[in-house]
C-alpha cells in the first residue's frame, strides 16, 4: 500500500526515484496514512495545470507573452488571477492557525493584508497600466536614466522574491510531509519542479490560469468549511465564539491554572493580546503590510496583463471583493479548529501541539469536518495554492532579472524578443534552484514571519520610488535609486536587529530594535533619502528627469501611448 | 506623444476638471482608508479594553464587527472609485483624447 502510493506519486511527478521514495515513507509509516482522495485530487490538478501550460507554451513565443499573456486578460479574470496570487499558504494556513492559538488577532493580521489593495486602485492601478509594458520598473524608471532606477528594482524585486518564496517551500514541506509522509525536502523539490515547468514553458499565460483555478478552489473549499462550521452552531456566530472561548478556558485549566486565570484567558481570544506587544509594533506592522501590499513586484506585474485602465481597475475591484469575503472565512475556519481540533487528540501529538506543526489547524479541521475525502480536497487546495503563488513569484523574479537587468541595463534595450525569453528561461531554472536550496535551508522558520519580512522590504523599497516617481514632478533618478536603496537597506538591517532574526534565529540576547517590524522608521527612511537626493541632485540628467514629468502625467491620466494588447 | 498633442491636451479644460476631480476622489478615498486602518490599529495599539468589550450578554466582542466593517470599507471604496473612474471619469477622458486627436 505505502510502496504503491509512493510509486504512483513518483510516477505523477517523474522526478523521484522509486525506491528511495518507499525507504523515505517506510519511517513515518506509523504516523501518516496514505490518503489516496489526496493523492488523486493533487494529481488532477497536476494533470490539468500541466495540460494547461502545454497549451499556454504553444501560445507563447513572444516576450510579451511570456510576462504579460500578451495583455489579453480580462479585469475579472485577472482580478481572481491576483487573489489568487496573494492568498498565499502564509494566508490560508498561516492565518487560521494564528487565530486558532490566538484568536481575534489574527483578523488584526488580516485587515492589515486587505488595506494595501484600496491603496493600490486610487493611487497606482490605471498609472501603472498607462505607463509600464512588462515589469513595475517600467513605470518606476518611465522618465529616468535606466540602468540606476532598473538596478534598484531588480535588486528590491529579488530581495522580496526571495523571501516570499522561502516561505512558502517551507509552508509546501510541512504540508506535504504530513499529507503524504514524504520527507521535507522532497516536497519541496516537487514544489519547486512543478513551478518551474509552469513558468518555464507557460509564462504569464499558464501562470494566470494556475492562479485562477487555485482562486476558486481555495475559495469554494474555505466556504465550505466555514458554512459547515457555522451549520454546527445554528449559523450563529455567538454561539461558535463562546464554544470556543469555552473549550480555551478548558485548555487553561487543564495546564494548572486557576479557574479566574483559565476564564480570563479563554476570554483573551475575543479581543487583541499577545500578538502585538507594544503600540509602535502595532502600528509598524500596519504600514508594513498596508504599503508593501502596494510594493509587491509579482502583484504589480499583473497590473500589465490586461487591455487597459479600466480592466485594470475593476482588476482591483475583484481581487479586493475575494480577498476580503476569504479573509472573512479564515477568521470562521480558525474559530472552528478551535472547537473541532483542539478538543480532538487524534490531531493532536503527544505534547499538546497540533501534528504536523503549528501550520496544520486549517487542514485538521477539514478532515473533522469532511473526512478523508474533504482532507484530500483541501490538501490538494492547499498544495495547489503554494504552487499559484511561487509560480507568480518565480515569473516575477525572472522578469526582473532579465527584462530590467538584462535587457534594458546591459543590452541598452536593444535585444530581441527571443533572447531576452531564453535569459528569462534561463533565470527561472537558477530561481527554481536557489528556492528549493533555500526552502530546505529556512525549514524550522515560521511562514508568517518570512512573509512579513518580505512586506517591510516592498514597502520601504518599492512603495516609496513608486509613489514619487509618479506624483512628484521634482523626483529624480538618482534620487529614486539612493533612496530606494537606504528604504531598503533600513528595513532589512532593522529586521535582522529585531528580535524576530537578532534572537530566535541568531541566538542573541536583548534584541537592539524591539519592534515586530521596521517599517516605522524604514518607510518614511525612504520616502525622505529619495526627497533629499533628489533635492540635492543638481546633475544634468536631473533637469531631464524633471521635464519628463510633464509628458509621463499626461500618459498616465490619458492612457495615450499607453501599450495595447498583443494581436492573436 | 508629440509636443502638439501635449500643449492641445493642456489647454482642454475637460483634462484639468478629469485630473483633479480624479485626484481629489483618490486621495479623499485613501485618506478614509488609511483613518479608518490606522484607528482600528491605534485602538488596538492603545484601547485593547474597548475591542475586547463584549457586546451585550453575549461572547462576542466590539472588535469584531469592527475588524470585520473594515474589510466590508475596504471592499465599498474600491467599488465607489471604480464605479466613478469606469463611468463619468472614462467618459471624459474619451472626449479628451477625441479633441486631441482631432
Amino acid at each position: 500500500m505505502r510502496r504503491a502510493s509512493g510509486i504512483a506519486l513518483a510516477a505523477i511527478l517523474l522526478i523521484l526515484p522509486g525506491p528511495a521514495l518507499a525507504a523515505a515513507l517506510e519511517g513515518e509509516a506509523e504516523q501518516q496514512q496514505t490518503n489516496w482522495i489526496a493523492i488523486g485530487m493533487f494529481a488532477l490538478f497536476v494533470a490539468l495545470t500541466l495540460w494547461i501550460t502545454r497549451r499556454a507554451a504553444q501560445r507563447t513565443k513572444t516576450a510579451s507573452d511570456f510576462y504579460t499573456a500578451g495583455g489579453g486578460i480580462s479585469g475579472f479574470q485577472n482580478g481572481l488571477a491576483m487573489a489568487g496570487d496573494y492568498m498565499s499558504a502564509a494566508s490560508f494556513l498561516g492565518i487560521s492557525a494564528q487565530i486558532f492559538t490566538d484568536g481575534y488577532d489574527g483578523l488584526i493580521y488580516s485587515t492589515g493584508f486587505l488595506v494595501g489593495w484600496p491603496i493600490i486602485l486610487f493611487l497606482m492601478a490605471e498609472k501603472l497600466r498607462n505607463l509600464g509594458r512588462y515589469t513595475f520598473a517600467d513605470v518606476a524608471s518611465y522618465r529616468f536614466a535606466q540602468p540606476p532606477v532598473r538596478s534598484f528594482a531588480a535588486i528590491s524585486t529579488l530581495l522580496v522574491v526571495a523571501f516570499y518564496l522561502i516561505a512558502q517551500m517551507v509552508g509546501a514541506g510541512q504540508l506535504i510531509k504530513l499529507l503524504f509522509g514524504l520527507p521535507y525536502s522532497y516536497a519541496v523539490i516537487i514544489v519547486g519542479v512543478l513551478m518551474m515547468l509552469y513558468v518555464l514553458f507557460g509564462g504569464m499565460r499558464a501562470t494566470t490560469w494556475v492562479q485562477i483555478i487555485k482562486a476558486i478552489m481555495l475559495l469554494a473549499g474555505a466556504t465550505f468549511i466555514a458554512v459547515m462550521v457555522l451549520a454546527r452552531f445554528g449559523f450563529s456566530p455567538e454561539a461558535l465564539f463562546a464554544k470556543a472561548v469555552e473549550v480555551k478556558t478548558g485548555l487553561a485549566a487543564a495546564k494548572g491554572a486557576t479557574p479566574a486565570d483559565a476564564a480570563v484567558q479563554g476570554r483573551s481570544i475575543m479581543g487583541p493580546g499577545n500578538f502585538i506587544k507594544d503600540p509602535i509594533s502595532a502600528i509598524s506592522f500596519g504600514m508594513a503590510l498596508m504599503f508593501g501590499t502596494a510594493g509587491l513586484p509579482h502583484i504589480l506585474m499583473r497590473f500589465f496583463t490586461v487591455p487597459n485602465a479600466r480592466e485594470a481597475r475593476k482588476s482591483v475591484l475583484w481581487a479586493t471583493t475575494w480577498i476580503g469575503y476569504f479573509y472573512l472565512l479564515t477568521f470562521i475556519i480558525g474559530f472552528g479548529a478551535i472547537v473541532l481540533v483542539a478538543t480532538d487528540t487524534s490531531y493532536l501529538d503527544p505534547s499538546g501541539g497540533l501534528r504536523g506543526g503549528g501550520n496544520m489547524a486549517a487542514i485538521h479541521l477539514a478532515h473533522a469536518i469532511g473526512g478523508d475525502a474533504f482532507l484530500g480536497f483541501i490538501s490538494a487546495v492547499a498544495f495547489a495554492t503554494i504552487l499559484a503563488v511561487v509560480a507568480g513569484l518565480t515569473l516575477s523574479g525572472a522578469s526582473a532579472v532579465s527584462h530590467d537587468l538584462y535587457a534594458t541595463v546591459f543590452r541598452k534595450g536593444e535585444v530581441s524578443s527571443k533572447d531576452e525569453l531564453r535569459v528569462s528561461r534561463v533565470t527561472t531554472l537558477v530561481l527554481g534552484g536557489v528556492a528549493v536550496l533555500l526552502g530546505i535551508a529556512f525549514e524550522k522558520q515560521n511562514v508568517a514571519f518570512m512573509v512579513s519580512l518580505a512586506f517591510a522590504l516592498a514597502a520601504s523599497g518599492n512603495f516609496p520610488v513608486l509613489i514619487l516617481s509618479l506624483l512628484w514632478k521634482g523626483c529624480t533618478g538618482r534620487g529614486a535609486m539612493i533612496g530606494g536603496l537606504l528604504g531598503l537597506a533600513t528595513a532589512f538591517i532593522l529586521t535582522v536587529l529585531s528580535p524576530a532574526i537578532w534572537v530566535n534565529v541568531l541566538h542573541l540576547e536583548a534584541a537592539p530594535f524591539p519592534y515586530t517590524s521596521p517599517a516605522i522608521i524604514s518607510v518614511p527612511v525612504g520616502f525622505f533619502a529619495i526627497w533629499l537626493f533628489s533635492v540635492l541632485d543638481r546633475s544634468p540628467r536631473a533637469a531631464v528627469d524633471k521635464a519628463g514629468y510633464r509628458e509621463q502625467r499626461i500618459r498616465s491620466e490619458t492612457g495615450i501611448g499607453a501599450y495595447r494588447a498583443a494581436e492573436h | 506623444m508629440d509636443e502638439d498633442m501635449l500643449a492641445r491636451i493642456e489647454a482642454d479644460p475637460r483634462y484639468h476638471r478629469l485630473t483633479k476631480a480624479r485626484t481629489r476622489l483618490a486621495w479623499l478615498l485613501t485618506a478614509i482608508m488609511l483613518g479608518a486602518f490606522f484607528s482600528f490599529t491605534a485602538l488596538v495599539a492603545f484601547n485593547k479594553e474597548l475591542l475586547a468589550a463584549p457586546i451585550g450578554a453575549g461572547v462576542t466582542s466590539l472588535g469584531i464587527p469592527i475588524g470585520f466593517g473594515l474589510i466590508l470599507l475596504a471592499i465599498l471604496l474600491t467599488a465607489i472609485y471604480v464605479r466613478q473612474a469606469n463611468g463619468a471619469f472614462d467618459r471624459l477622458t474619451q472626449e479628451i483624447i477625441a479633441g486631441a486627436e482631432a
